[in-house]
């Protein structure tokens, strides 16, 4: 199951990672020194970032390094220049960036300071989700650390760069994860996702050009800037190079976050990873990459891993986080409880997906309820037909059509059976009364 | 993130058992580590995320009517402001909780891994309803959305704390103590 290249998750190995003597002692800001030292122009590093083709890892999977040559020119736009990270994991499933920051905070804050130093921005923010007390807690331990070492803040190892790097802690609401909703969120606002454009290269936090990424985007700078761009594309495929984190979770023997190539298959990280789905059971269906990718059925478990392999088979590669249901689960209420969550975290602003998310969520808990009504199929592809694609503010919208038209394209005798019989056939009635515990 | 309560209610805004007019000032030491938090961003507003959480956990566990008047103060914003951003974030209570906060992730990756069974477990010790408080008001119970640790679910977070990989028997060790 090995024979690639891995270096994400090598310094979380070690004991007290999380320091800064440890981290330095194995590498952690050698290639922020170096930089500093050779003086190397800021646009070199963006051009190696962008010639790796890493890809944002936060879902959306757009191009780092593109993303950061849309910050203006500098030299003919003098307003503050921010960095964001986003760091509010919450998409159902993935728990990477949570491994990075507990673990290993300093290679967060080299990629962010590499990062700053590429868009020549003033400061960087890590937006981290309120939950993640550990995570928040060991960043600003190590961001103490370095501002020690002379690491963060003013004329950073004696060089004129200078780039302070602040924690801000969210407040639990997903929206807060799509970049301009974290925008809104950090300017101690509601989470309410701007209208694009403009763009936040352009005007983003505080009307200053803004550039919002990943954790663990970041976190693949320092070495794509250490070992280069070529290097980086010898891990991967051609259009989504590099390692990613996998997160793996639900019916499996072995839970787990595993460092992988993008586009190893799925049935590899299930089998030789995860070892395989728990309890000797079959497979029934996957997601691949978070709550907002459509699931899959068994039969494509050995698609790849990669973004468009994955766009081919009719679903996302998202945060590369796999959730795996045997052949007891019951996908009706799986799709419930990604509904509910939809209805949930919806901000309100757009109607389709107010309203929208809001019906999914009742009518696929009514068919799990075994009241289901005859025409509810239909009304499922209408309402998530409406919802998407790109026809509201932000993608929230779509995620929440997506799983919903997943459920009905590969699963739709399972929808139709628990309408026709009144019940979820997967269940007795007696069943269901004791495993809901609580209502619903 | 998200607690969500069973039997949603509009939230109580004004405290019954609390006669005492408004404070608009806030204790002095909160207010003196809202004086640094304030100056990591460029506007002022950008720290009442921040600020709200400090004041919550200072303040009764909850942001009381008279925490955001005075937040509102503080900020400069009129207290409907503040309420605006309380109420659009889970994190914040909008009523006060139990002594221990108890909030299971009921989200796919660990229903899949038996969350139903967490959360009668811990309904069954603390004696609070799933999205409510004990009787004795020593336990809340929050029913969650996913909190991120979907590779060692089910989880449960005590009062801010996360316990993964979590067996019925775990839970009974964890709260046995306190219940």
């Amino acid at each position: 199951m090995s024979g690639w290249p891995t270096f994400l998750l090598e310094r979380c190995k070690l004991a007290g990672s999380h320091r800064l003597d440890v981290a330095r002692a194995n590498g952690a800001y050698d290639v922020l020194a170096k930089l500093l030292k050779d003086g190397t122009p800021p646009a070199e590093v963006i051009a190696v970032v962008k010639e790796s083709g890493l890809r944002g890892r936060g879902g959306a999977g757009f191009p780092t390094g593109l993303k950061w040559s849309f910050m203006p020119d500098p030299a003919r736009d003098s307003r503050p220049r921010y960095l964001a990270v986003n760091a509010d994991e919450s998409e159902p499933g993935t728990c990477k960036d949570r491994v990075l920051m507990e673990q290993d905070p300093h290679g967060l804050l080299e990629g962010a300071l590499i990062a700053a130093y590429a868009m020549r921005a003033e400061a960087a923010y890590v937006y981290v989700r309120g939950e993640y007390r550990t995570s928040y807690d060991r960043l600003q331990a190590a961001i103490d650390e370095a501002r020690a070492a002379g690491l963060v803040g003013e004329r950073i190892l004696g060089s004129g760069f200078s780039c302070e790097i602040h924690m801000h802690k969210g407040a639990g609401a997903y929206i807060c994860g799509e970049e301009t909703g974290l925008m809104e969120s950090l300017e101690g606002k509601r989470g309410h996702p701007r209208p694009k454009p403009p763009f936040p290269a352009g005007s983003g936090l505080w009307g200053s050009p803004t550039t919002v990424n990943n954790v663990e985007s970041i976190f693949n700078v320092p070495f794509i800037v250490a070992h280069g761009a070529a290097w980086y594309r010898t891990m991967g495929s051609e259009k989504s190079p590099g390692n990613f984190l996998c997160g793996i979770s639900g019916h499996v023997e072995r839970p787990g976050v595993y460092e992988a190539p993008l586009g190893i298959s799925a049935r590899e990280l299930l089998e030789d990873f995860a070892g395989g789905v728990w309890k000797g059971r079959a497979l029934k269906a996957w997601i691949p990459g978070g709550s907002s990718t459509g699931l899959l059925p068994a039969s494509l478990i050995d698609t790849p891993m990669d973004h468009d392999s994955l766009r081919d088979a009719g679903s996302m590669f998202g945060t590369g986080a796999m959730i795996v249901l045997d052949e007891t689960a019951c996908v009706v209420r799986a799709s419930e409880i990604l509904a509910r969550f939809y209805d949930h975290e919806s901000c309100g602003q757009c109607s389709q997906c107010r309203e929208g998310t809001q019906w999914l969520h009742q009518i696929f808990a009514r068919i799990e309820r075994g009241q289901g009504m005859a025409d509810d199929i239909d009304t499922i592809e209408s309402l998530a037909r409406g919802m998407a694609p790109a026809k509201t503010i932000c993608a929230l919208s779509d995620a929440a059509a997506i799983p919903a038209l997943a459920v009905v394209r590969h699963f739709r005798a399972e929808l139709e059976a628990h309408i026709e019989q009144g019940r979820c056939p997967l269940r007795s009635a007696g069943a269901v009364a004791a495993r809901e515990g609580v209502p619903a | 993130m998200a607690a969500t309560g069973e039997t949603p209610s509009e939230p109580q805004l004004e405290p019954t058992d609390d006669q005492t007019p408004p404070a608009i000032e806030l204790p002095e030491a909160l207010r003196a580590e809202l004086d640094l938090l304030v100056r990591k961003y460029p506007d002022r507003r950008a720290a009442l995320i921040p600020a709200l959480h400090r004041c919550q956990e200072e303040l009764g566990g909850w942001i009381s009517p008279r925490t955001m008047e005075a937040c509102a103060a503080y900020f400069g914003l009129e207290p409907v402001d503040v309420y605006g951003v309380v109420s659009f974030y889970p994190m914040f209570r909008l009523r006060p909780p139990g002594e221990h906060v108890v909030g299971v992730c009921r989200n796919l990756s660990c229903d899949l891994r038996g969350a139903p069974e967490i959360v009668a477990k811990v309904c069954e010790i603390t004696g609070a309803p799933a999205g409510g408080t004990s009787p004795d008001g020593r336990f809340s119970v929050e029913l969650l959305e996913c909190q991120g640790a979907c590779a060692s679910a089910p989880m449960l977070d005590l009062d801010g704390i996360y316990h993964e990989n979590l067996s019925e028997e775990d839970v009974e060790r964890i709260l046995g103590g306190l219940a």
